[in-house]
């Protein structure tokens, strides 16, 4: 880390940089979710500090930082996956369409809130029945055959896999299980998707597979995807916040982030001068 | 010492050590195919229809068969299987998916102590809650001692198959908004079914040749049993009745009944071993 920004964040806690821009495009009106003053601990450990941070609908928002920033724990929070580690605490409020998700049933808030992990993980099962887990458990009232196809049509893996949906999902490729593992998050129609560095277990072809599919999958739902890769960020994200030892450093459409950095951090950051 | 002669000794030692590994491996294999070998050789040939089909022979004369103690035996294992296949299976659920770690380490502590329990000793235990209360000696009270016998076996090695499961499978089934015990019962369970089918096979075939527990539970019988309150022939115990025993033609039975209850659990062993070479498993990684 660069010596000027580890005594910055040593020193005192710093309110994140919002420019004007940042904020007339966060305008609530048009957020699926707001973290507001959310504190987390793991045991004794705090690792977020005072989050607060806007969800923009049909948007793709990126969380970056160096390692163990706490990118994957603010996004971990927003399906309430925190709660399937012990001793993990969290304070504040997390809305979702103005409803505080902290108090809902935790199953119903998962369904709407979907999640892709880092690693490719589908069920020992077929493709179809990856794809129809979801469905089956919620006892859904569509069509399986229909809802598999369109779910793998939007992940963009139906040509692929369409003539052989009864064979084991583990034959298929990194790329083509993550783009399955997608399809079955999409299956339950989530108001929002959540990515955990996606593409860092793939290939460059199949990373570009999913940026190309994450852009498109907009129009169907609002996106929040946690990137170690700043060009993978510019890429494909609306907005971007940058993360650092917990505390949210900046935070603004993603072009003004990567071009005029309002924090001297985040310019060190996105220049490689540290993580 | 010179350079070269640590050398000389350095490959000496090696080789010595090789060569030992190699014979015990050799000695641990042969056991077996020695065992199976003369059971084969001595038992092979008073195997025919008759010892599948007819009761013992009075003493005295030669001939009979043993379908009494293969049917007594299906019977114990049978109830042996409705009493150890089910605690065991949901208390390894409980303990790998529930349990804090305090709980589940004096569990574990205790299956592992149980599976360490002399069978004899068990077999006193249900001669004292089954047998003794009542009078008589049951097919209940031996199948009972062997349901006893196989908790821990399938307790502990269902929890070590469901433990095994990778973690991202679980988050992958709560990402979508399974509970707890959909997770259990749709994704976890169903990617450790066949490990977890390997072991009750395998704790199945460890307690068919029992023969202490059954002695004073089961007892023997040398008629049919009715129903499950009567003591009961068994195999293991009718080969220990007719080995010690005075007459050459029970010795021969004894060696074929010992034939067919290796055979069985061959079978078993086989069957286990094809089912786990079957279905979509979680790759290694």
């Amino acid at each position: 880390m660069h010596a000027s920004v580890r005594q910055a964040v040593s020193v005192n806690i710093t309110p994140p940089v919002i420019t004007a821009a940042g904020r007339e495009a966060a305008a609530p009106a048009d957020l699926r979710m707001t973290i507001s003053k959310v504190n987390f601990w793991y045991g004794a450990k705090q690792t977020l500090f005072n989050i607060n941070l806007g969800i923009a609908t049909s948007k793709v928002t990126a969380l970056i930082g160096p390692s163990g920033c706490g990118k994957s724990t603010l996004l971990r929070t927003l399906d309430r996956m925190h709660e399937t580690v012990r001793h993990a605490r969290l304070e504040g409020e997390i809305l979702l369409d103005g409803n505080n998700i902290l108090a809902q049933d935790v199953t119903l808030l998962r369904r709407r809130v979907g999640m892709v992990f880092q690693r490719p993980n589908p069920f020992p099962k077929s493709i179809f029945d990856n794809v129809a887990y979801g469905l089956r458990i919620n006892g859904s009232k569509t069509p399986l055959a229909d809802a598999v196809e369109k779910s793998l049509r939007h992940a963009a893996l139906w040509e692929e896999v369409k003539d052989h949906l009864h064979k084991s999902a583990y034959e298929l490729s990194g790329g083509q299980q993550q783009r399955l593992c997608i399809a079955r998050a999409l299956a339950v129609e989530p108001e929002v998707l959540l990515l955990d560095e996606p593409c860092s277990a793939l290939d460059p072809i199949s990373t570009a597979k999913i940026e190309e599919l994450l852009v498109q999958l907009k129009d169907l739902c609002t996106i929040v995807t946690v990137t170690h890769n700043m060009q993978q960020a510019a890429r494909i994200s609306d907005f971007t916040a940058f993360l650092l030892n917990g505390q949210l450093i900046e935070f603004n459409p993603t072009p003004h982030l990567f071009t005029t950095p309002s924090d001297p951090r985040t310019e060190a950051y996105i220049t490689g001068r540290f993580g | 010492m010179t350079m070269n002669g640590q050398l000389r000794w350095r490959k000496l030692v090696s080789n010595f050590m090789l060569t030992m590994t190699g014979v015990c491996a050799l000695v641990s294999v042969s056991v077996l195919f020695f065992i199976l070998g003369y059971l084969v050789y001595n038992g092979g040939a008073s195997i025919n229809w008759n010892f599948f089909t007819k009761l013992p022979a009075p003493v005295g004369e030669t001939g009979g068969g043993m379908a009494n103690a293969i049917v007594g035996s299906a019977k114990l294992l049978l109830l042996a299987t409705l009493v150890g296949v089910p605690n065991g299976f949901f208390g390894a659920i409980y303990l790998a998916e529930f349990s804090g770690s305090k709980i589940a380490f004096v569990v574990r502590y205790a299956a592992d102590l149980l599976n360490g329990t002399p069978s004899i000793i068990i077999g006193i235990f249900a001669y004292a809650i089954l047998v003794h209360p009542f009078n008589h000696f049951s097919t209940y009270a031996g199948g009972f001692a062997l349901g006893v016998m196989m908790i821990p076996i399938t307790l502990r090695s269902t929890e070590e198959f469901l433990l095994g499961v990778p973690r991202a499978l679980r988050e992958g089934a709560m990402a979508l908004g399974a509970s707890k015990w959909k997770t259990i019962a749709t994704v976890i369970v169903p990617a450790a079914y066949r490990g977890i089918l390997t072991a009750i096979l395998l704790a199945f075939a460890r307690v068919a040749g029992e023969t202490a527990p059954l002695l004073f539970t089961a007892l023997g019988n040398r008629y049919w049993s009715h129903g499950f309150n009567e003591p009961t022939a068994s195999l293991p115990v009718m080969i220990y009745t007719y080995a010690i025993s005075a007459y050459d033609d029970w010795h021969r039975q004894a060696w074929a009944a010992g034939l067919v209850l290796l055979a069985l659990v061959l079978i078993i062993n086989i069957i286990a071993r094809s089912i786990l070479a079957r279905g979509i498993s979680v790759p290694r990684s």
